[in-house]
Parts: C-alpha cells; structure tokens; sequence
C-alpha cells in the first residue's frame, strides 16, 4: 500500500487540551511524516509585561501556565532580584522549594493520569487524579489557593509555613509515597500499560542532545541534566536529592523518570521541612529596578524554563522574554514519532507532557508555493463585517 | 400473541430496556471501580431520548446518502433478529431450529460489518482508519469466539441453543471433567466477546484519543442513537448467548424465579466485562491480532479438542 492519508489532528481533537495543529501523513498504520503547527493560543503576555510594574507582572506572569505557575512567578522573581541585586532570605528560599515540588508532584502525577487516558487506560487516570487531589489540598493549606498560588513576591514570599502546615505536610508526604510506590508498580508490572510503553516513541541520547530536549524527556533518554542540580537556585545547593534518569529513551522511559522524580520530591519536601531555617520572609525591594538584564533557568516539572527581562531603571520593566520547556521539547517530537503506529501518536505526543499554550507563538506565513493567499488584518475585518451583514 | 412476543417480552422492548439497564449497569460498575460515583439509573435513557432529538447530519461527502441513512437500520434490525433465538426463560425461546447456535453468531458477526463500510462510506480519515480496523480486529476475535461456541455444542451433541442450555448441567453433573474445556472456552468467549463488542482492552476502532469516534464520527441524532442501542443490544445478546451456552441460562428454575436466574447470569457476565474493561489499557492493533492468534485462538483450539477427546472416552 503506497497510498498515503493525510490524518489531521488538533486544533479541536479529543487528544488534545490545548489547540495545535498536527498533520500527519500515514501508510496505512504507519507514520510516515509529522508536520506540527502552533499558534492557536497566543496570548501576547510578553508584550503586556511592558506595560506593567513588576509586581504586577508577577501575577500576570504566574499565569502564563496554570500548571506550573510556580515556575513561572519564582523565576520572574529571580531575574528581578539578580538586577536588584537583593539576596532571598533563606526561610523564604526554603518554602519556595516546598511549593516547587508540591507543584512538581501535582504535575507528574497529573501527566500519569492523562497518559493512562491516552492508552485508554481510565482506571489509572481516574486514580492518578484522586491521589492529585491530596498534594492540591496541601497546596491550598499553605497558599490558600490550588492553582496559581500568589505565593512568590519580588525578594520572597507573603506567606510563611506554620508547625501545624508542616505536620501537614509530613502527613501527606506519607500517603503519597505509599501510593505512588504503588503506580511504580503498576507502570513496571502491569502488562497491557508496558505493552503500550516500552518501546515506543524511542528517543536516542545523540538526536535528544542536538535537538535540545529539557527535562525528563531528556532525563528519559540518559542526560543527566538537571537545573536544580547544576546551576543551583533557592535552596536546592543546600538540600541533598538525586537526579533519575533512565537509559530506555522510551516512553517507559519517560514514565520511570516522572515516577523516581516524584519520589525524589516527597524527599526533598521532607528535608526542606525539617530544616526549615528560622527568619525574615521577604526581603525589601526597590520599586524602580535599576538598569540591568538578568537570564535566569529553573527546573520546571515539564524541564528547564528560562527566563529574560531586562530593566530600564522605571517601574516597569522594558522586555520580558519566557522559553517554555514545551518549546524545546516540541523540536524533537518528530522524530520521536517518525516509523510509530498512528494508535502510538497520543501516548508519544502526551510524553513530553505537552504545555502548548505556555508555549505558544506568533505564526508568520511566510510565502511559499503551498500558501497562495496571505489574508491580513483589515482584509479579515472586512471579511467578518460582510459576513455579519450578509447574516443580519 | 405473536407479535406481543416479537415486540414486547421476550422481543424488541424487553431487549432495548435490558439494553439501557445494562448499560447502566456496565457505567456504574465502572465507575465504582474507578472510585467514581457513576450514572444515576436514567442516564442511559436520558442519553437515548436526548440522541433522537438531536438534529442528524450527513456531511455532503458521503456519496452513498442512501446507504448512510440504512447501514444502522441493518445493524438493528441483525442484533434484534438474534434475541429472538436466545432462551431468556426455561421455556425456551421465541423461535428455535437445531442449528440456531450458527445463525445467532452470524447474526452478531453483521454489527462489525456494518460498522466498518459506515466507517468506509463516511469518506473522513478518522472514519476510514476506524473503519479498517473494525475490519482486521474482525479477524483476531471471530474465530476463537466461534471455537469457544463449539465446545459446549460438541459435549451436548446438539446446535441448539435452548438444547444446550437445558441439558449441559445435568451433564457437567454427571461428567465433573467436562469442567475444564467448557472453563478454558468460556474464558476464551469471554474475552472475544470482550472485543466483539469493542470495548476495552479492544476498543481499538473507536479509540477516542486517536480516532475521535472511529467509524461513527459522522454519525449524529438519530442515526447515531440507533448505532449506540445497537451495541447495547449486542452486549445483550452476546452476554445471554454465553450465559445460555456455558452457564445454563434460565435452568434449572422455571417460570418467573428462571426469569431471575437468567438477569443473574447475564449481569455476572456483565460485572466480569466490566472488570476487565477497568483492568486495562487499549491495547494496539497488531499487538490484538499476535494475541487473538497466538492465545484465544490455541486456548479455544486446545478446549475444543479437549472436549472431543472427553466425548470419545
């Protein structure tokens, strides 16, 4: 069979939570090509940081991503306060790493749950996501909110940990292992969610390298690269903890990453609260930033997230720029899914942990031969107001 | 008195109202395994009520409208036509002959059929590709399904439904070693059955996050109601052959408590369905075909011969 179907998937597809565009030519089960489009859900929050003082930003910022909001608000307030030359206080730095890992912990075990969803495996989904609801309820406790904690400020944080939050915490650290010892199991032992992994999605250690993959789709394929661990910030220098890879380069791979790094952080958690140093919460910042540019690189749970903003000496900073870890994973994908079974396309997609809209860009269509009309902004406006009227 | 039978007991609306039930039963079975709460009873009536109010649209694409419109008429019609065979009371059941076991799965074979030219016919990738596949799943199921059938008919000597119902406990009491093939085979319809009615580990055609709806992408409002109590019915039918087959159906009780007897039956079959289909995860279609061919079918294979050689002592 030579005759190729062309299998379009997104911007609206029950595999996608997000709108992109991914069109695929197949032969029969066969992928034979992947092209991948974005810019569906560009919100232009780059732009608007402009306009903005910084602690403003700070929250506009947290929203980039609804999953990882706390990467993105502590790595805001890191560029802010290298320019500002402002050192954290180290309580402050502390509970910074706790609702870091609270947020990785929430994330993996939410991406455990959507990839059991993609290989028709509800009943992993629907438990992953149970077992999610006791690190949000611990989210709540500490920061009063379960998504987009407004817990960061520009030099620390607003809210301090009480004795009986980090009871709490112990607590639910506790359950938590228990359980996710048990999805160890599960992804290791049970055969039909192995027989839908291993294998599949093969990423090698050479293409990952020149392609840029971040975090654990890195890790999955034998990197040892980890933000937390090299280029230290906030507290990790002070808190012994392991970087799990694995050498499989597979989705399975992948999956037993997530799995040793979620363990890794109910760890890290238990020793941050141990050690939590006594002391200030925040320290002072100037409103006025004075002049300067700072890059700085945290370990989000999807991989490294960086972040530029450069300081005119005002209130408001003069450009703010954000890479999403998505963004560097999404160049290696093709090949990931190159030669796969179009039944492998949404477990292989789900892999990266995809954050599409956190990601997403302006697309500029250049012409080519394919693209014979470039519809501009006035034109599109006419089109909607004939259109309108035509309807009325 | 006929047409009260055809349409109402043991007929059409006693099959579609146990359709609906079981339905609901399979969702709530499934949820409490999932730590959900599940539908409230109704929902799959709601759901039936609110599909045939919906408007039904047929993309201008299709070139067959004719077809289009007819093809989940057929699967109806097929799966209604098979309930008639199947004993739901001791009594037997609305009509027999001695070969209705082969006409019951031919019956149930056509569902697949017209899944697949409705997936074919519909002209979208997502339908095609469903399409196909409901065609090559086909193969992996069919033939162990079709074994597994055998076995109690060759211990029974007869293609009898009602025949085999009546007379296999009397003679596993008899014959406690009949025990282990007609195991092994009804194992082995149950798993099939497990694809048969696409559900999973084998919902393979209709695999959401893939394929959207597979086949019944394009379908909508009625036509798609029609297709979705298609599938109901053929769980129905398929669960009641094999607790008619292997388990007994309505015997040994008569009357209304052999009534009872036959929903107990069915709805342990049906809570063993929805155990498996908690269990796993969809798994691929060439990994289906290695494991109809290399497992259900020599296990259903094995069973059969066992039964002939237990027959022959």
């Amino acid at each position: 069979m030579d005759k190729q179907i062309i299998l379009p998937i997104g911007p609206q597809h029950p595999l996608l939570k997000e709108p992109v565009h991914f069109r695929f030519s197949i032969e029969g089960e066969k992928i034979v090509e992947a092209d991948i489009r974005l810019g569906y859900n560009h919100r232009g929050i780059e732009k608007a940081a402009e306009s903005e003082t910084y602690i403003q930003d700070l929250y506009m910022i947290e929203r980039i991503c609804g999953i990882c909001s706390m990467t993105h608000a502590t790595n805001f307030a890191h560029a802010v306060e290298e320019i500002a030359k402002v050192e954290v206080p180290p309580r402050a730095r502390y509970i910074r790493v706790i609702v870091a890992e609270l947020e990785r912990l929430h994330s993996h075990l939410l991406w455990l749950g959507v990839a059991g969803h993609e290989i028709g495996f509800d009943t992993f989904f629907m438990v992953a996501w149970r077992d999610r609801e006791v690190v949000m309820d611990l989210l709540e406790g500490i920061t009063g909110n379960r998504v987009n904690y407004g817990i960061n400020k520009p030099g620390g944080v607003r809210k301090d940990i009480s004795d009986a939050q980090r009871k709490e915490l112990q607590k639910g650290m506790d359950i938590l292992e228990e359980r996710i010892r048990y999805y160890q199991k599960v992804a290791l032992e049970e055969p039909t969610f192995i027989a839908r992994v291993a294998g599949i999605g093969k990423l090698d250690k050479e293409i990952a390298i020149s392609h840029g993959a971040v975090g654990p789709t890195a890790r999955g394929s034998g990197i040892t690269y980890d933000v937390r661990r090299d280029l230290p910030y906030s507290a990790y220098g002070e808190i012994p903890f392991n970087v799990i890879t694995s050498d499989r380069g597979d989705v399975l791979g992948r999956t037993i990453v997530r799995i040793g790094e979620m363990l890794e952080s109910i760890n890290i958690i238990r020793y941050a609260v141990e050690h939590l140093p006594e002391g200030p919460l925040a320290a002072r910042i100037p409103r006025r930033i004075p002049a300067g540019e700072a890059t700085t690189r945290y370990e989000a749970p999807r991989g490294e997230c960086i972040h530029y903003v450069r300081a005119n000496g005002t209130e408001v900073p003069d450009r703010v720029k954000v890479r999403a870890p998505t963004m560097a994973n999404l160049v290696s994908i093709r090949s990931t899914l190159l030669n796969q079974e179009v039944a492998d396309i949404p477990i292989i997609v789900a892999a990266i942990d995809p954050c599409l809209s956190c990601t997403d860009r302006t697309l500029v269509l250049l012409s080519n031969k394919q693209s014979s009309e470039i519809t501009t902004w006035a034109e599109l406006r006419k089109k909607s107001l004939a259109k309108t009227k035509r309807l009325l | 008195m006929i047409l009260i039978k055809i349409f109402f007991f043991p007929g059409l609306l006693f099959l579609m109202t146990y359709a609906l039930y079981l339905q609901w039963f399979d969702r709530k079975v499934y949820a409490r395994m999932q730590n959900r709460v599940g539908p409230p009873l109704f929902q799959p009536v709601a759901d039936f009520l609110k599909l045939l109010s919906k408007q039904t649209i047929v993309p201008s694409s299709v070139q067959e409208q004719g077809m289009f419109w007819i093809l989940p008429l057929i699967s109806f019609a097929a799966v209604a036509t098979s309930f008639l065979f199947i004993p739901v009371t001791a009594s037997g059941p609305f009509y027999s002959f001695p070969g209705d076991l082969i006409i019951v799965a031919y019956l149930l074979t056509l569902p697949t059929l017209v899944l697949a030219l409705a997936g074919w016919i519909s002209t979208t990738s997502y339908s095609i590709i469903g399409g196909i596949r409901c065609l090559s799943q086909l193969f992996s199921y069919e033939v162990p399904f079709f074994i597994a059938l055998l076995v109690p008919a060759i211990a029974v000597n007869s293609w009898n439904i009602a025949t085999i119902a009546t007379h296999l406990p009397h003679l596993v009491a008899t014959h406690p070693l009949y025990m282990i093939p007609l195991a092994l085979a009804f194992f082995s319809g149950l798993i099939a059955l497990q694809g048969k009615l696409e559900r999973k580990p084998f919902d393979i055609p209709d695999a959401e996050t893939e394929l959207v709806a597979g086949p019944f992408t394009e379908y909508s409002g009625r036509l798609f109601a029609l297709f979705r109590i298609t599938l109901d019915m053929e769980m129905v039918v398929g669960i009641s052959l094999l607790s008619a087959i292997f388990l007994g159906g309505a015997n040994p009780l008569m009357g209304i408590p052999g009534f009872v007897m036959f929903l107990i039956k069915t709805l342990f079959v049906a809570f063993l369905l929805a155990a498996i289909k908690s269990a796993t995860a969809r798994i691929r279609i060439d990994q289906l075909i290695s494991f109809g061919w290399k497992i259900l079918a020599p296990v259903s294979i094995v069973a059969l011969l066992l039964q002939i050689t237990m027959i022959n002592l």
